[in-house]
C-alpha cells in the first residue's frame, strides 16, 4: 500500500513537472509581450522592462529560474499590476472559487446520487423518465446559457415581488452563493445521476440483493446497506474529473456572476497578457488537480476493501 | 474386447451434425431506424448540416449589414419604407395649440407646443412603455424639439413639462405616439439602397435583429458554419490521429508502447479548458483570421488520447483473442488481419466516441467563443452571438435565446444519436455473446 502510494505521488510530481513545462513553452509562444506601445513608449523603456522582469535572459535559463522559483512555490510578480505578487493573488481570489465549488459539488453530489437511485428504483417508470429527460437536457444546454436564464429569472422573480428576493450576481454573502452553485453544479449533477442510475441498476441484479431480499430485509436497509455502498463505486471513480469540471466551469460562471474567483482572473490575465499570473494559475490548477486525482484514487481503496493495493496493481 | 472386421469399414456418409449458428445481428444502420428517437435526431442532424451549408446560399443577406433603424427588432417582414430627410428641423411654420407630433418616424419625431407665458425653459421627456414621465430628453427654451434617440417601431409616452423662473414645474403635458419605420436618407445611401419614389425596399428579418440591427436569421446560419466546422473537423482530425496513435501502441507493443502510453498520460492530465484558452493564445492570430484554426488546433492537441486508449486496448483484446491467432495459423497477413479483424472491431467504437465528441468540441467553441478567446468578433459563432445577446438580455431576451435554442437543439440532437448509437451497439454485442 505504502509503494503505491509513493509510485501515485511520484507519478502525480512528474505529471505537475509536464504541466509547468507546457506551460511555459506555449507562454514563449505567444507572439508579443506585456511591454507593447502603452506602457513601453521608448525602446529603452522597454528594454529596462523586460531586463526587470527577467524576459532578456536565454529561454533556457529563464526555464530554469521559472522551475527553481516554483519549486520554492513561488510563483513570481504580476506583470500588469505592479508589485503584487501572483501567490497572493491565489491566496486571495481561490478561496472564492474552492467556496463556490465546494458548495456545487456537493449539490451535485447529493443531487445526482440522489436523481440516480430515484430513476434505478422507478426504473422504466414515469420517474425515471422525466428525470432522464431532465438529465439530457441538463446536459445539452451550455453552462452559459443556464447562468443567462437564472439571472434573468432572478430580475424577473425580483421585479415580481417588489423586493430584492436574490441578488443577481456578486459576491460576499450566502445569498449571493446558491444560485451560482446551483448553475455550476448541474451539468455535473447530470452526469452523475446518469452514472449512478445506471450502477444501481446493476446493483439491483446482484445475487446479494437477492439474498437480503429473501431473507426479509426491508426496502430501506436493502438499499443503505447493500445497494448505495457498491452503487456508489463507480461514481466515486468519477470524482477526479468531475472536481475538474467543476474547477474550469467556475470561469464562466464567475465571469457571468461577478463574482472574483480565480477564474475570472485566469480570463482576465490571459486577455492582459499577464504570463506570470497565466503560468502561476495554470500550474497550480494543474497540480490541484492532479493531487485530487491522486486522493480519489487513494479514498477508492479505503471505500472498497474488496480492492487490495500492491504495487500499483489495482 | 474384439473387434471384427465390419468395424474397420467406412462409415456411410451422413449429414454434419447441424452446427451451431448465431443469426447474424442486422446492420447498425438498421437497428438505429428500429429508434424513433434516433430517427428524429438524426433528421435534426442532418436538417442542422446542410442548413450551415447551404443556408447562407438561400438566405444570402449579409450578417454584418447594420440596419440602424431597426436595432433589436422583432421578426419583420419585407416592406417598402419611407425615406425620410434627417436635416437638422428648425421648428414648425405655425404655432401648435397643443402638444402635437408632427411628424412620428423612427428617424425623427417632431414635437411642438404652445409658449407658455410663466416658464422660462421646457423638459421633454420620453417613456418607452409606461405611464410616468420616464427618461429625460432635454431642457430648452424653444417651443419644439426633435427626437432622434434611437427610435424604434413601438409605442412612446412624450412629456413636456414647463419650468417656471422660481424652479417650480408645471404639470405635464402629455402625447403618446407611435413612429412609423423610416430611413433617414444618410442611412438609406449608407446602405446602398434604391431610392424609388421616395420609397426603399427593405428585407424581412423573420427572427428580428440584434442589437447592432444585423439580421438574426443570417447571422444564426453563418454562426452554424462556423460551430459545425470546429465540431466536425477537431473530432474528425483527434480522434482520427488518435486511432493511428493506439492502433501504433498496440501493434509495436513493449516499451515502445510503454512510452507512447506515458506520454497520452501527460496530456491527459492537463486541466482541458485551461490549456484550450494557453494554447489558443500561443498559437496566436493574425488581424483578418477567424481565430478557427488556432482553435481547432488547440482542440486536436489536448483531445487525442480518448481515443488512442481506446484504440490501443481494442488491439491488445484483439492481438490475444482466439480468432485472430487462428487467422495467424491460418497464415494471414498483418493487412489482412488489420482489415478483416480489427477494423470492424475498433470502427464502431469510433464512431461512438465521434458521436460523442461532436457535442462536446460544439460546447467548447461556444464557450471560448463566450468567455472572448475563441472566434473572433466579426465572425459569427454562436458561441459569440450568446455573448452578444446576454448584453441585451434583459430588455431583448430573443438575442440570447435564439443562438442559445440553435446550441441546445443541435447537442441535443447529437447526445441522442449517440446515446442510440451506443444502445444499439450494446444489442449487437449481446447477440453476438448470446
Amino acid at each position: 500500500m505504502l509503494r503505491y502510494i509513493i509510485k501515485r505521488l511520484a507519478y502525480g510530481l512528474l505529471t505537475i513537472w509536464f504541466i509547468a513545462t507546457a506551460t511555459f513553452f506555449a507562454m514563449h509562444a505567444v507572439p508579443g509581450d506585456p511591454f507593447n506601445s502603452a506602457k513601453a513608449a521608448t525602446p529603452q523603456l522597454r528594454e529596462n522592462l523586460r531586463a526587470r522582469y527577467g524576459l532578456d535572459k536565454p529561454v533556457g535559463e529563464q526555464y530554469l529560474l521559472y522551475l527553481g522559483n516554483m519549486l520554492q512555490g513561488d510563483f513570481g510578480i504580476s506583470f500588469t499590476q505592479e508589485n503584487r505578487r501572483v501567490n497572493d493573488i491565489i491566496r486571495e481570489h481561490f478561496p472564492v472559487s474552492a467556496i463556490l465549488g465546494v458548495v456545487a459539488l456537493l449539490i451535485a453530489s447529493v443531487g445526482g446520487i440522489a436523481g440516480g437511485a430515484v430513476a434505478a428504483y422507478w426504473h422504466n417508470r414515469l420517474p425515471d423518465r422525466l428525470l432522464m429527460m431532465a438529465v439530457v437536457l441538463a446536459i445539452s444546454i451550455p453552462s452559459f446559457v443556464i447562468a443567462a436564464l437564472a439571472q434573468l429569472l432572478i430580475v424577473q422573480a425580483n421585479d415580481l415581488s417588489g423586493r430584492s428576493l436574490l441578488p443577481v450576481a456578486g459576491w460576499g454573502s450566502l445569498s449571493h452563493l446558491w444560485v451560482p452553485a446551483l448553475v455550476l453544479g448541474l451539468g455535473t449533477m447530470a452526469y452523475l445521476a446518469r452514472l449512478m442510475r445506471s450502477s444501481m441498476l446493476d446493483v439491483m441484479n446482484t445475487d446479494y440483493v437477492l439474498t437480503a431480499r429473501a431473507k426479509g430485509l426491508g426496502t430501506w436497509q436493502i438499499f443503505w446497506r447493500h445497494q448505495l455502498r457498491n452503487a456508489l463505486l463507480p461514481v466515486v471513480t468519477e470524482l477526479g474529473p468531475t472536481i475538474a469540471a467543476i474547477t474550469t466551469g467556475g470561469f464562466v460562471v464567475e465571469l457571468i456572476f461577478a463574482i472574483p474567483g480565480l477564474g475570472r482572473y485566469f480570463v482576465q490575465a490571459v486577455q492582459q497578457l499577464d504570463y506570470t499570473v497565466i503560468m502561476g494559475t495554470t500550474v497550480f490548477y494543474g497540480a490541484f488537480l492532479v493531487l485530487i486525482v491522486v486522493l480519489v484514487d487513494l479514498l477508492y481503496g479505503v471505500i472498497d476493501p474488496r480492492i487490495r493495493l500492491h504495487g500499483g496493481q489495482r | 474386447m474384439a473387434y471384427l472386421p465390419a468395424d474397420f469399414d467406412r462409415l456411410p456418409p451422413q449429414a454434419p451434425e447441424a452446427a451451431e449458428t448465431l443469426a447474424p445481428s442486422p446492420p447498425l444502420w438498421q437497428l438505429l431506424l428500429q429508434d424513433m428517437r434516433a430517427c428524429l435526431a438524426a433528421g435534426v442532424v442532418l436538417l442542422v448540416l446542410v442548413m450551415a451549408f447551404i443556408g447562407p446560399w438561400l438566405w444570402p443577406q449579409d450578417p454584418a449589414t447594420q440596419w440602424l433603424s431597426q436595432v433589436s427588432s422583432g421578426p419583420s417582414a419585407a416592406r417598402r419604407v419611407d425615406v425620410v430627410s434627417d436635416e437638422f428641423w428648425h421648428g414648425p411654420r405655425q404655432n401648435v395649440s397643443a402638444l402635437t407630433a408632427l411628424q412620428a418616424t423612427t428617424t425623427q419625431v417632431k414635437l411642438a407646443w404652445p409658449d407658455r407665458a410663466d416658464a422660462m425653459s421646457y423638459r421633454v421627456y420620453r417613456n418607452a412603455g409606461g405611464v410616468g414621465l420616464g427618461m429625460p430628453l432635454i431642457e430648452t427654451v424653444k417651443t419644439h424639439y426633435a427626437d432622434r434617440l434611437q427610435l424604434s417601431e413601438q409605442r412612446y409616452r412624450y412629456s413636456v413639462v414647463a419650468v417656471r423662473a422660481d424652479g417650480s414645474t408645471s404639470d405635464p403635458e402629455w402625447i403618446e405616439v407611435k413612429p412609423e419605420l423610416t430611413l433617414g436618407t444618410f442611412e438609406a445611401q449608407l446602405l446602398g439602397l434604391d431610392v424609388m419614389d421616395g420609397k426603399v425596399s427593405l428585407p424581412s428579418h423573420p427572427l428580428g435583429t440584434d442589437a447592432l440591427g444585423r439580421d438574426m436569421l443570417s447571422r444564426i446560419l453563418h454562426g452554424a458554419q462556423t460551430s459545425m466546422l470546429v465540431g466536425l473537423s477537431a473530432p474528425l482530425l483527434f480522434i482520427t490521429l488518435g486511432a493511428f496513435y493506439g492502433a501504433l501502441a498496440g501493434l509495436l507493443g513493449g516499451w515502445v508502447d510503454n512510452v507512447l502510453m506515458r506520454i497520452a498520460d501527460f496530456v491527459v492530465a492537463l486541466p482541458f479548458l485551461l490549456f484550450m484558452i494557453l494554447f489558443r493564445v500561443a498559437l496566436g492570430i493574425e488581424s483578418g483570421e477567424s481565430g478557427l484554426f488556432p482553435m481547432v488546433m488547440a482542440m486536436v492537441l489536448l483531445s487525442w488520447p480518448s481515443a488512442a486508449r481506446l484504440v490501443r486496448g481494442q488491439v491488445l483484446q484483439l492481438r490475444e483473442s482466439a480468432f485472430v491467432m487462428s487467422a495467424r495459423l491460418a497464415g494471414a497477413g498483418n493487412f489482412y488481419l488489420i482489415r478483416r479483424h480489427l477494423l470492424p472491431n475498433v470502427l464502431p467504437l469510433l464512431l461512438v466516441s465521434l458521436s460523442f465528441a461532436i457535442p462536446q468540441a460544439i460546447f467548447t467553441e461556444a464557450l471560448l467563443s463566450f468567455i472572448g478567446m475563441g472566434v473572433v468578433p466579426p465572425t459569427p459563432s454562436w458561441g459569440t452571438l450568446c455573448n452578444e445577446g446576454i448584453r441585451s438580455m434583459l430588455t431583448h431576451p430573443h438575442e440570447l435565446i435564439i443562438p442559445a435554442l440553435a446550441i441546445s437543439i443541435t447537442v441535443l440532437s447529437f447526445n441522442v444519436l449517440g446515446d442510440a448509437l451506443r444502445d444499439a451497439m450494446d444489442v449487437k454485442v449481446r447477440r453476438s455473446l448470446r
